[in-house]
């Protein structure tokens, strides 16, 4: 392959669209349709109540409305729980809830009716005239109350617990009990959420003309809402078409599905007869979407004099909402994902995942990722500060080695495979690391800043993330006869600029003009085989699979035109879209453009234009053979599927410098940097776009954003004025980044995914370096000043544990 | 005069773009959904719907306005300003990006395109009235959106960009590789 763009930062040719306003997201479709209907949801007002009555008499003599749902009017699969998508073994009591509550809702936020009238004002007025009646039951709030079990939030799920999942390599217990020294940790995540721009929404159509139900929807996974949809509402797979239009960022939160209204949509559309839509707003997507990360961890661990993990035992406490659609993914990649670089000589890990009476979660960028990471690097620098040693040095201690991989942990991941690193160079991330934070340089910082009467601290956190989880993407290259390649991919697009990446691949791979490439996702009609967009493995899963199918056409290409120009495939190459053979000038008959090999591919009958002309069979063929040989088709296509038989483990580690106001406890950044191997780079300026992206997200994460219940189960702050989402003002002036390139050995392009990493070590590095500034041991995040200001009240009452705190974190 | 919910509507003139718009809406019915859903134009984002995120920013009388938080009603007769209204005429039916565009092109400066509207419109304005901002005065000015994806660093660059190639330092030809002249 000759490389040209493949690596190189091509600008986007999205963003002509995007910066003109002619992007195409869901709420901006069938705008223009006087026949389109739109749609409001009765959500429960309560955390946990039983329904005993629902009256909808007041809502159908409204003008104006058209239709309204509750349980009762569902029939069939509509009227069973919505899909368990990922049903564990270990799950054993998997609850999910119904399109539209029946008997009992178990957060508020719960769908109980959907009105579909000819505006949303009118369908909202609608649902303000719905009459329920409940029982109100006790609520059960937060990972305290769901361990204690004292209340139930399904009558059917004992203490609470829907699932135990214990892995162990290793016997870790008697190797902590053997080791030199131990320290145990009790460590807290609160709940944040993906929060994209865009909520959720859905559009559909049912054509009568052709028994065709069309349905947009700004989800992760077109394929998946298709057959989901497919399935609940009875209908042959082949007459629903799925479209993921332009959407406004997703995160995770997108990746769940049917969510109640992608079934319920469809549903009116069909039994109306006109399209409808449904656009959450920002106070439903709060309430009513979902979150994630609140996890309670206690670890103990073994180690010896230089720090060395003989053994470490997890136990941690999942707080999973209400309903387990997504299963247990979030706490297993947590499990499993905590271990980052490290190689602990026994390992014991065993969670709980609980209900509670709040909004349901499932994965939020890192997925459990930054849970585990801030557990591990806790436990780091407990260590390294009960040794005293630096703390890099204590990591450095338990690295898997360069020449270790593939590395076998001896855990089964997410996937159901083996927890196997395929590549990583581990020191060499840390030396850069140092080198770009300035860590040995900072305890001169330190004593300058003291001087003048300021307060600083230096953290760093380590993470490994698995990426391109299976089972697989493909991709369908089509060469038209103008010589333009069209090419789908079934996973969707949230901002991650897959139509250039991908153009990128397919440019160099095939060898045409970026100009000449269009990619199409999240289109069932173009490609109705695929899995979605999430655990960072777009890059990796889609174009390593448009990669391979861009070979295919390729070799294709040669062999018809190997034909015309009577030459061996060996000498051709393609540039620019041009067959030639190689070495010679550019005399016809030694080269021929793609468009025409396209004709070529193509026996015609009838002519139509000019190009045609020339593939009909009076032109082309043998006359001796079938025009279409046996082992071959019309057309220059070519199609590929990729699918690995693990995921490849991109890694990557972050340092943060922060001063802490000695009066108001304020948190500044003063310098941020990152280290990030995610193998070969497509287009680096969309993987450095990623990066700030996550890191914004994850500083958001560790100070300011929090998911606050109160205790009756009802969301404090669920709006943009209470829910502190970074604005520009509170992100690092600066994020300094560095790179890796350790190729994945598992696919063509030598690739790992990029799009999770900068949210991950943010937790753990910021308490690390709030830590280190402060002396005292920061084990709950997100930290906001006034928590901090409480921790510096609590530790200057018991002095001696503020001394001790502050002498064992001085490494 | 009602509307098929059997809502009175007021007959508005909405002066968009250089064009006029005449619609029938209830009084209630907030200028981000009559730019989107009667007037046809899609551009304009709506985030929160209630004045924190910026996405639906416009520019009413040359300033940025929430278009959340106006209704339709009350926007009669002002000149207002859409993401689609910022392009500029060069002959071509879908004209010449602006400066301000084309540096968030340039710079990397969107993601997903959501809240891009919003921040393109209040820079807009912004270097109008600040032609040629510090980096300080560059954050203060997108202070006020929300962005998800992007994490501002190339929003920030966009700016200073977009400053730069008002006043002509800087070449108008796209090209990532001047990202750091910004």
């Amino acid at each position: 392959m000759t490389t040209k763009l493949f690596g190189t930062k091509v600008a986007r040719v999205e963003d002509q669209r995007f910066l003109r306003g002619q992007g195409r997201y869901v709420d901006d479709l069938l705008h223009d349709d006087p026949r389109l209907l739109h749609s409001a949801v009765l959500r429960s007002p309560h955390a946990h109540a039983r329904i005993t009555d629902i009256d909808v008499s007041d809502v159908l003599d409204l003008d104006g409305v058209l239709a309204v749902w509750t349980y009762d009017d569902l029939t069939g699969p509509m009227a069973e729980p919505l899909p368990l998508l990922i049903p564990h073994p270990t799950l054993t009591h998997g609850r999910t809830q119904y399109a539209l509550a029946k008997d009992e809702v178990n957060y508020v936020g719960e769908a109980i009716a959907f009105v579909v009238a000819v505006d949303r004002y009118v369908a909202e007025d609608a649902v303000s005239r719905i009459r329920v009646d409940y029982d109100y039951l006790e609520p059960v709030v937060g990972i305290d109350a769901a361990r204690a079990a004292q209340r139930l939030v399904h009558d059917d799920v004992p203490g609470n617990v829907g699932a135990r999942m214990e892995q162990e390599n290793g016997d870790a217990r008697a190797a902590i009990a053997d080791a030199p020294h131990t320290l145990t940790l009790d460590l807290d995540i609160e709940r944040s959420a993906c929060t994209p721009m865009e909520g959720r929404g859905t559009v559909a159509r049912w054509d009568p003309d052709t028994s065709r139900l069309t349905v947009w929807s700004s989800t992760q996974t077109s394929t998946g809402v298709r057959g989901c949809v497919a399935a609940k509402l009875g209908l042959d797979l082949a007459r629903v078409d799925v479209i993921t239009p332009d959407v406004g960022g997703g995160f995770g939160v997108k990746i769940n599905h049917p969510w109640p209204e992608e079934l319920l949509v469809p549903l009116a559309a069909m039994t109306l007869g006109r399209p409808v839509k449904f656009t959450e707003d920002r106070r439903e997507h709060f309430i009513s979407s979902a979150h994630e990360r609140a996890q309670q961890h206690h670890v103990e661990v073994g180690f010896d004099d230089d720090g060395r993990l003989l053994g470490l035992n997890v136990e941690f406490w999942h707080d999973h909402g209400a309903y387990t659609p997504y299963g247990l993914i979030v706490p297993i990649i947590t499990s499993t994902q905590l271990l980052g670089p490290y190689k602990p000589l026994n390992y014991r890990v065993v969670f709980e995942s609980l209900y509670t009476n709040t909004v349901m979660v499932t994965p939020y960028r890192g997925a459990g990722r930054p849970q585990g990471c801030f557990v591990m690097e806790r436990t780091m620098d407990a260590i390294a500060a009960y040794l005293g040693k630096d703390r890099t040095e204590v990591r450095s201690t338990n690295f898997i080695q360069p020449d270790e991989f593939p590395y076998e942990h001896g855990l089964v991941f997410q996937d159901g495979r083996e927890l196997t690193y395929d590549s990583g160079d581990y020191p060499a991330s840390l030396a850069k690391l140092k080198e770009l934070v300035g860590w040995d340089e900072f305890e001169q910082f330190r004593a300058e800043m003291a001087a003048q009467g300021r307060r600083v601290g230096i953290g760093l956190a380590c993470y490994v993330e698995g990426t391109g989880v299976g089972p697989y993407e493909g991709a369908h290259v089509h060469i038209e006869t103008s010589g333009k390649v069209k090419v789908a991919t079934g996973l969707t697009t949230q901002g991650q600029g897959h139509q250039t990446a991908f153009a990128q691949i397919v440019a160099d791979t095939l060898g045409v003009r970026f100009e000449d490439v269009e990619i199409t996702t999240g289109d069932t009609r173009k490609m109705p085989y695929a899995v979605g967009t999430f655990a960072s493995r777009a890059a990796v899963m889609s174009g390593s699979a448009i990669h391979l199918a861009s070979l295919r056409a390729k070799e294709k290409a040669l062999r018809i035109a190997a034909e015309a120009l009577e030459a061996d495939e060996s000498d051709l190459e393609i540039v620019d879209g041009v067959v030639s053979v190689r070495g010679t000038d550019a005399s016809p008959g030694t080269r021929i453009d793609l468009g025409t090999v396209a004709v070529l591919s193509n026996p015609l009958r009838y002519a139509f234009d000019e190009a045609s002309k020339a593939a009909t069979q009076f032109s082309v063929g043998d006359p001796g053979r079938p025009p279409v040989a046996e082992d071959d088709e019309p057309g220059l296509e070519g199609k590929d599927f990729y699918s690995p038989q693990r995921s490849t483990f991109a890694n990557g580690m972050h340092a943060v410098i922060v001063e802490t106001d000695p009066d108001t406890a304020e948190i500044t950044i003063l310098k941020y940097a990152v280290v990030h191997d995610c193998g070969h780079l497509i287009n680096p300026m969309i993987v450095e776009g990623q990066i700030h992206g996550g890191v914004a997200q994850g500083v958001g994460g560790a100070l300011y954003e929090r998911m606050v219940y109160d205790e009756s189960g009802q969301l404090l702050n669920a709006s943009f004025m209470d829910f502190l989402m970074p604005y520009v003002t509170e992100v690092p002036t600066t994020i300094d980044i560095d790179h890796l390139e350790t190729p994945s050995p598992l696919n063509p392009l030598g690739i790992k995914g990029a799009g999770e990493a900068g949210v991950i070590p943010s937790a753990a590095v910021f308490a690390a370096a709030i830590e280190d500034a402060e002396g005292f041991p920061i084990t709950a995040m997100p930290i906001s000043p006034s928590e901090l200001y409480a921790l510096r009240l609590a530790h200057a009452d018991d002095p001696a544990e503020a001394a001790e705190a502050a002498t064992t974190t001085a490494g | 005069m009602s509307n098929a919910a059997g809502e009175e509507v007021h007959d508005v003139r909405l002066h968009v773009n250089g064009s006029v718009h005449e619609v029938q809406v209830p009084a209630r019915r907030l200028l981000s959904d009559a730019l989107r859903h009667d007037c046809g134009l899609t551009g304009t984002h709506v985030g929160c719907e209630h004045g924190v995120c910026g996405a639906c920013t416009v520019l009413v009388g040359g300033r940025p306005m929430r278009s959340c938080l106006m209704l339709a009603v009350s926007a009669v007769d002002a000149e207002i300003t859409t993401v689609e209204g910022l392009t500029e005429a060069d002959g071509s039916p879908e004209g010449r990006l602006s400066p301000v565009q084309q540096a968030f092109s340039d710079c990397h400066g969107l993601q997903c395109g959501f809240c891009t509207p919003g921040f393109l419109t209040t820079i807009t304005a912004g270097l109008r009235d600040n032609p040629d901002p510090s980096e300080d005065e560059a954050r203060e000015m997108i202070a006020g959106n929300l962005c998800r994806c992007t994490g501002y660093q190339n929003i920030v660059k966009s700016v200073l960009r977009a400053a730069a190639l008002r006043d002509g330092r800087g070449a108008t030809s796209s090209g990532t590789e001047n990202l750091e002249d910004a």
